[in-house]
């Protein structure tokens, strides 16, 4: 008997798809509107992607958003792999469950109060606000999330795997540059991704501890609005979903065609 | 034509024997703990060169501890492992000149066969040119040759296992050590594996120490077998003596199957006992200088291949005879295992080699019948 999907199911689907994805869908169509006024159509054009790029002062907020984003994700994917790590491996050292806990609070910790905290941190001590403390910020709030991510991979890692690698003669660093890194690797970079897009969009925490000289791209755009919407931030915006479209896209792409040589090796393996 | 080379060196390697002999790897009075856990107690034991020696035991009596202390993955708590006259306690497993071929076989799934078995080798800093001479020599000696390429996920259970056995051969290490080596594959691929691995060990004339529970597996391998339970060694002999010879019911029981009957010693003396045995209800003679004083509490173990089982008294009144009755019969092909139910109410088995294609069976169920066995039978054993 075949069975199709029930009217319940086509209907969900479709309200849930058109709650997600309809905002998105407008302001993608606004950004080709003609007028100056974002709610009123008035013919297709292209007018305010070229005046966007020549806004120098939103292409410097995008400069400096990528830069920050690239340093975030890169220092927390260090830090929050080591955690991982130290979480799955060392057992019960003392400690251990106030450093999870630590490891974890930003990722229930509001971003106004990670914000405000940091902002009195950074006054406190003196260190000049700008471009360094919002990388700071970025990485103590997108650490965590890198560590829930790269620990899940680590659970299921053989352990016997390094013993092997040790017993072989690699030295604990080898033994984990050659063996458990490329292991853990889709681990590592889904946390390298999802830190890059979180620090990427980041208005909150980035408000608070940037300083003159370091406007990110969210920032830029929210002060904007605030004077009023102009299609040229809706240009701005498709072109980031554009950018984020086709990471997200290359890298399924990637992960499936694995998966598929993967299924045929094995099915090789096993008719011999 | 192999077995032919390695029986004339199996029947006279007997260096335990010779006391100027040196052990290889040398456990002196090693404890281990975890917590409150003692996995190693207090164990003291000498492996020589060129043995291939077995560690056998249920679950949790150290055994594995016991072999990861040789790898380096574990320190004694106190006492000393020594390898070579080297005191090994204190150096990494990546300095130790043994290898160990892991029961899942940790095979590095993200390297070809290759690159396994040459991984090793570049740890060493070998040069490129000796590296593929040696991983191919080893690729042969396994016969994987074709398969160099694949990836371990594209290898059978029997591949696979080949392969973790060609990686931890190929630095030639003093010792190779083999934890459950062949738990993971099927029952004839096992017993095929076991005797290559006998086989390998002698033409490489290396030292090999094999961790297992299965005690087929362990004679069928090892030139010595040390038993143990919760932390000790109970017995280290070989193969035959453990069976032939258990110091213990411990041993006794858990290497092959047993009858054992409890009785007290009526009488001791040079080349002969006697047991009154509650079990059979009738003094057991057994020809065996037992250490122990007339009224001890003793058991009498016997096999039940040792056991015969006939329907009339046996005629030579020298073997020892109880008569019982066919209880139940097990039937398994190559023999039958017959439960005889004695009047004291024990049970008795006694196994009968099918040598015949009968399927009518001379003796069965209720039948009355004699068992008997001779005074080199089996033995009494006093713990």
């Amino acid at each position: 008997m075949r069975r199709g999907p029930s009217w319940f199911n086509v209907t969900s689907i479709t309200l849930g798809f058109a709650f997600l994805y309809i905002p998105i869908i407008i302001l993608v169509i606004y950004s080709f509107n003609e007028s100056k006024l974002v709610t009123v159509w008035a013919g297709f054009s292209t007018k305010w992607y070229v005046s966007m790029l020549s806004n120098q002062s939103l292409l410097d907020a995008a400069w400096v958003t990528v830069r920050i984003a690239l340093l975030t994700a890169t220092l927390a994917t260090i830090l929050g792999t080591l955690a991982a790590l130290t979480l799955v491996r060392y057992g019960r050292f003392h400690g251990r469950t106030l450093f999870s806990g630590m490891v974890y609070a930003p990722l229930v910790m509001p971003d106004v109060i990670t914000g405000l905290s940091l902002l009195l941190l950074f006054v406190a001590i003196g260190f000049d606000r700008g471009f360094w403390t919002v990388v700071i910020a970025h990485v103590t709030f997108t650490m965590c999330f890198v560590t829930v991510v790269v620990q899940s991979r680590l659970v299921t890692f053989d352990m016997s795997l390094e013993e092997a690698a040790l017993d072989l003669g690699a030295t604990p660093a080898k033994t984990f540059f050659a063996v458990t890194l490329p292991l853990i690797l889709p681990g590592v970079v889904a946390g390298w991704m999802l830190a890059f897009t979180l620090s990427l969009d980041d208005l909150v925490i980035a408000s608070f501890t940037t300083g003159p000289g370091a406007t990110t791209l969210p920032m830029k755009i929210y002060s904007q609005v605030r004077l009023g919407v102009t299609p040229e931030i809706n240009a701005v915006c498709t072109v980031l979903i554009a950018i984020v479209t086709t990471g997200v896209l290359i890298a399924s792409i990637v992960t499936k065609r694995r998966e598929v040589e993967r299924q045929r090796a094995e099915r090789l393996a096993i008719q011999g | 034509m192999a077995a032919k080379a390695i029986g004339p060196v199996r029947r006279s390697f007997a260096p335990w024997n010779d006391p100027n002999a040196k052990p290889f790897i040398e456990f002196r009075n090693v404890t281990k703990t975890f917590g409150d856990f003692t996995a190693v107690d207090d164990l003291s034991l000498g492996i020589y060169e060129r043995e291939f020696f077995a560690l056998l035991g249920p679950s949790g009596c150290g055994k594995t501890t016991l072999m990861r202390m040789v790898a380096g993955f574990e320190e004694p708590t106190r006492g000393h492992v020594l390898l070579d006259g080297q005191d090994l306690v204190g150096i990494p497993p990546y300095r130790r000149p043994t290898n160990m071929m892991f029961q899942s076989y940790a095979l590095f799934p993200h390297m070809s066969v290759w690159e396994n078995i040459a991984f090793g080798l570049k740890q060493d800093g070998m040069p490129k040119a000796d590296i593929v001479a040696r991983v191919d020599e080893m690729l042969t000696l396994v016969k994987l040759e074709q398969f160099a390429k694949r990836k371990p996920h594209q290898l059978s259970g029997g591949q696979r296992q080949r392969v973790a056995l060609a990686r931890s051969l190929a630095k030639k290490p003093k010792v190779l050590l083999l934890d459950e080596p062949l738990g993971a594959l099927d029952k004839k691929l096992r017993e095929e594996t076991q005797f290559e691995l006998t086989d390998l060990q002698m033409r490489l004339g290396m030292t090999f120490l094999i961790v297992t529970h299965d005690q087929e597996e362990a004679m069928t391998v090892a030139d010595r077998i040390a038993v143990m339970d919760r932390g000790k060694i109970i017995q280290i002999a070989t193969p035959a003596e453990i069976y032939e010879q258990p110091n213990s019911r411990y041993v006794a029981d858990f290497i092959g199957d047993i009858n054992l009957l409890e009785g007290r010693l009526s009488s001791v003396g040079a080349g002969g006992a006697k047991l009154e045995c509650v079990g059979t209800g009738a003094t057991v003679d057994v020809a065996q200088d037992v250490s122990a004083r007339v009224g001890d509490q003793a058991w009498f173990a016997i096999r039940p291949e040792k056991v015969t089982i006939s329907l009339t008294p046996p005629a030579d009144p020298n073997v020892n005879a109880v008569s019982g009755e066919v209880w139940d019969i097990g039937y398994l092909g190559d023999v039958s295992i017959y439960h005889v139910r004695l009047a004291t109410g024990a049970t008795v088995k006694s196994t009968i080699t099918n040598t015949t294609r009968l399927v009518e069976r001379p003796i069965t169920w209720e039948d009355k019948v004699w068992l008997s066995w001779t005074r080199d039978g089996g033995v009494v054993l006093t713990r």
